[in-house]
């Protein structure tokens, strides 16, 4: 049904293209084969768009009118109002083209509109994110005191579903959660940093061409990796061998811990820490080295003293980029962090995180008001929020370092 | 250049000398981290991708035990009317069993027979004689060979996974089982042979009948929207902001948007997805609809900045000849500029939807993780996509699991490397530099 309508609208389109475009040919009598004319303001083509864009937005605006109004008018008279419509469209064309039509400026300023609309899109989805996790959020926080979700020590949303347990609904403190966030943030920083800006360093610095170009895309590679594959990586592998690794000293580890999640995901973040600051490091003026190794510095003391200082607004805002990545990865911790709320300092246990939490909160069944799903959308204003910032701060910095050497 | 009083210049003196020598050192241990740090992330992606394949690569054959079924006619077909609907209906689990009876008659123990059923897929196997049957229903009272899977475990024992040294109690295998498969397996009658259930097969609770087909239709219909809805929007609004947009304020702020929206994590997406499409316009859960417009949201911020770098690095030179030759504006972009422009636009595009494909975390919020058996028809359908496939079978603690999950991830880093090849083989050979 649908497939149909949207075909016949297409053939109609196509009708008043073609309709327009011999219109003015035959009433142009000056264009030539090429639809060049000495007289014509537009070629003939712009004459087939106009027809094409007047008729089209008339006949969809017709449909869609008549499709809200169909319960009270009818299936018969919402047809009846589309073909008339699309049959007005085509007299007004007629009427309009003419030689002197400027028919060009019509179908460029539509143009225009069109790619502005598109653009807006883009606007339009960040005021959704906002609007969507603001008005839930608040729904939440009508059910949960704003001050015991984020103070909270307790986290155990699912109780809630309980219908019989009235007036207990469940705990909201997201504490344990923010920290293990933060814990897993922090391993993945810990492998991460250290080994992106090491790669950074050697590939712009000491590497040679050849290598650069050979290593740098397998770097890359790790980018483009799914998440969900280092998730299973996390579980299958990473887990079970850090696991292993401290049973041969004695301790007990659970094959879902914050070191094994953390650590895959530093790697995950390795290329991103490593292309930014290499662009960072590549962006010091040679001249700062040249000056250096001219006072007899070596490489590393270049390295280390002049351009790390001087490239360190830049490499701080990548390491802000990263941690935001960090903190809004999800397949990897759902799959080897855990899902139990613990509050622990120990990287070695099990812990959960925001994004952990909104997916178990929002998989399975849900009633939609309930605070549980409702606590979903907190977290994820929580996680946008802190996102947003970071990127804001990070992109300021950069943008503030580049201006410095321009 | 001054000279101590031995005559040997001071940077040639001993503790010069040592210094240097320090500094030096100091020097290659920086380079040895440099290089060690290279080599650690070259390893982890090489432990990744060799734990992977060679979890998974094993997935890609199966056993099958090929038996001689007797469709007896008054198990089958008591009435003799070879309804259709009727025969669906009939009890081809006991066909089966009776077929596996037959080929041991010296097992005759009540738990010995239910061991014995064990070692084929009795849903797969009974499927098959059912389709067979429903299809052709003149087979009834005939004698009928089919091949279907071995169980599970069957599989993993003559994979070499299942310990058969370790205590009949701590495998999930009998003796009699293991005695059974290796007579089977000596006379033939067990094959290993590729796999292709995996790739034609949906999802199913037996890992030996589970496959990607309907989580690959699921991704290629979610993409095929992602794609339709992005590229046109995401191209359109590159070329508006890079040739049409005025110098205000409201430009920034789609700019400063479009930035900040390429970093937002994609569960927030996901979430977005979840109240504006499936709770405030009523769309349809788990669909590819909904999914594919999700990841059209997320890859726009890609394609759009794609497309602007693509845009910047035509040559205004070509624009203003067009100009100088009477063209309008839009007509120097679309004519000129957006053709030169379009091999760096499409990179970008297939990277952007290739980021896509991978993408798992919002399609978790819309609800594509139902156990979905049927390869979905339409976009409004329920459908999973590969990648949460991958995430529901990663749950399964069995080696079956594991090893079917590996071979989910190899076939999605398969297309993965296909589609970055394709659009670094694109850029390389279409794109012009001035």
């Amino acid at each position: 049904m649908t497939l149909i309508s949207a075909a016949l609208l297409a053939a109609v389109i196509m009708a008043a293209f073609i309709f327009g475009r011999g219109l003015a040919f035959s009433r142009g009598g000056a264009f030539s084969a090429s639809g060049v004319s000495g007289r014509a303001h537009s070629l003939p083509a712009y004459h087939g768009y106009f027809a094409a864009w007047a008729v089209g937005v008339a006949t969809i605006l017709a449909a869609f009118i008549g499709w809200m109004l169909r319960d009270t008018i009818g299936f018969e008279v919402v047809a009846i109002l589309v073909i008339v419509t699309a049959g007005a469209g085509f007299v007004v064309c007629h009427q309009l083209i003419n030689p002197d039509f400027r028919a060009r400026n019509f179908v460029e300023t539509f143009v225009k509109m069109a790619l502005f609309l598109c653009s807006g899109v883009a606007v339009l989805t960040t005021f959704g994110i906002v609007l969507s996790l603001v008005f839930e959020s608040l729904r939440f926080f009508e059910q949960v005191p704003l001050l015991d979700f984020l103070t909270g020590l307790q986290w155990s949303p699912q109780t809630a579903l309980r219908e019989d347990q009235a007036g207990q609904s469940g705990a909201f403190g997201a504490v344990p959660i923010f920290t293990g966030t933060f814990m897993i943030m922090g391993v993945a920083m810990f492998v991460a940093a250290p080994i992106g800006l090491l790669i950074a360093v050697y590939l712009s610095e000491y590497a040679s061409k050849c290598t650069r170009a050979l290593v740098k895309p397998i770097i890359e590679i790790l980018a483009g990796v799914p998440t969900v594959v280092y998730g299973f990586f996390a579980l299958l592998t990473v887990g079970p061998a850090i696991r292993g690794f401290a049973e041969s000293f004695g301790f007990s580890v659970p094959t879902q811990s914050a070191i094994a999640a953390g650590s895959v995901m530093g790697v995950m973040i390795i290329p991103f820490i490593s292309s930014l600051s290499d662009d960072v490091i590549n962006a010091v003026p040679q001249t700062l080295r040249d000056g250096s190794y001219a006072l007899g510095a070596t490489r590393s003391e270049t390295m280390t003293k002049v351009i790390f200082p001087a490239a360190l607004p830049g490499i701080i805002g990548a390491l802000l980029l990263a941690i935001s990545r960090a903190i809004g990865e999800t397949m990897i911790v759902v799959m080897a962090a855990g899902r139990a709320a613990n509050l622990t300092g120990n990287p070695f246990e099990a812990v959960t995180t925001v994004t952990v939490q909104i997916v178990s909160l929002l998989t399975g069944d849900q009633e939609f008001d309930s605070a549980k799903t409702l606590a979903a959308f907190a977290l994820g204003l929580v996680l946008f929020v802190i996102t947003l910032a970071l990127n804001v701060v990070a992109l300021l910095i950069v943008r503030k370092y580049r201006e410095r050497y321009e | 250049m001054s000279s101590s009083p031995t005559g040997i210049s001071i940077h040639q003196s001993d503790r010069a000398l040592k210094r240097l020598k320090v500094r030096k050192a100091k020097e290659a241990r920086f380079r040895m981290c440099g290089i060690g740090a290279v080599v650690a992330a070259v390893t982890m992606l090489g432990w990744l991708l060799v734990s992977i394949v060679g979890t998974g690569y094993t997935a890609f054959y199966q056993h099958y035990l090929t038996i001689d079924v007797e469709l007896t006619e008054s198990v089958i077909d008591p009435t003799g009317a070879r309804d259709p609907d009727e025969l669906r209906k009939a009890n081809f689990r006991k066909i089966i069993q009776e077929a596996i009876y037959d080929r041991f008659p010296t097992v005759t123990e009540r738990r010995e027979k239910s061991e014995l059923f064990k070692i084929v897929s009795a849903s797969g196997a009974t499927n098959q004689a059912r389709q067979m049957v429903y299809n052709d229903p003149t087979l009834v009272g005939k004698t009928l060979t089919i091949t279907v899977p071995t169980s599970d475990d069957v599989d993993q024992l003559l994979k070499g996974y299942i310990d058969r040294d370790a205590p009949e109690n701590r495998r999930k295998i009998s003796n009699k089982q293991i005695v059974w498969v290796d007579a089977l397996t000596e006379t033939g009658e067990i094959k290993s042979k590729f796999n292709t259930t995996f790739f034609t097969a949906t999802d199913s609770r037996d890992p030996e009948l589970a496959g990607i087909a309907g989580a690959v239709v699921g991704s290629l219909m979610a993409l095929f929207v992602a794609f339709a809805v992005s590229v046109p929007v995401g191209v359109g609004a590159a070329v508006y902001l890079e040739e049409f947009a005025p110098q205000n304020r409201f430009t920034d702020f789609v700019e400063i948007n479009i930035n900040n929206l390429a970093a937002v994590p994609s569960i927030v997406f996901g979430l977005l997805g979840l109240a504006v499409f499936l709770n405030f316009f009523g769309m349809p859960r788990s669909a590819p609809l909904v999914g594919g417009l999700v990841l059209a949201l997320m890859t726009l911020p890609t394609i759009i900045i794609a497309t602007r770098s693509a845009l910047r690095a035509v040559s205004p030179s070509i624009v203003d000849g067009a100009l100088s030759l009477g063209a309008s504006h839009t007509q120097a972009v679309f004519h000129h500029k957006v053709p030169l422009a379009a091999p760096g636009i499409l990179t970008g595009s297939i990277i952007g939807i290739a980021q896509a494909l991978g993408e798992t975390a919002p399609l978790l919020m819309i609800g594509m993780v139902a156990f979905v058996t049927e390869i979905p028809s339409g976009l409004t359908e329920p459908a999973s996509a590969l990648p949460v496939q991958i995430f529901l079978w990663s749950d399964s603690a069995e080696r079956a699991w594991a090893e079917r999950t590996s071979a989910a991830i190899i076939v999605l880093l398969s297309v993965l490397i296909c589609m970055n090849a394709l659009a670094i083989f694109l850029r390389s050979r279409l794109e012009r530099r001035w």
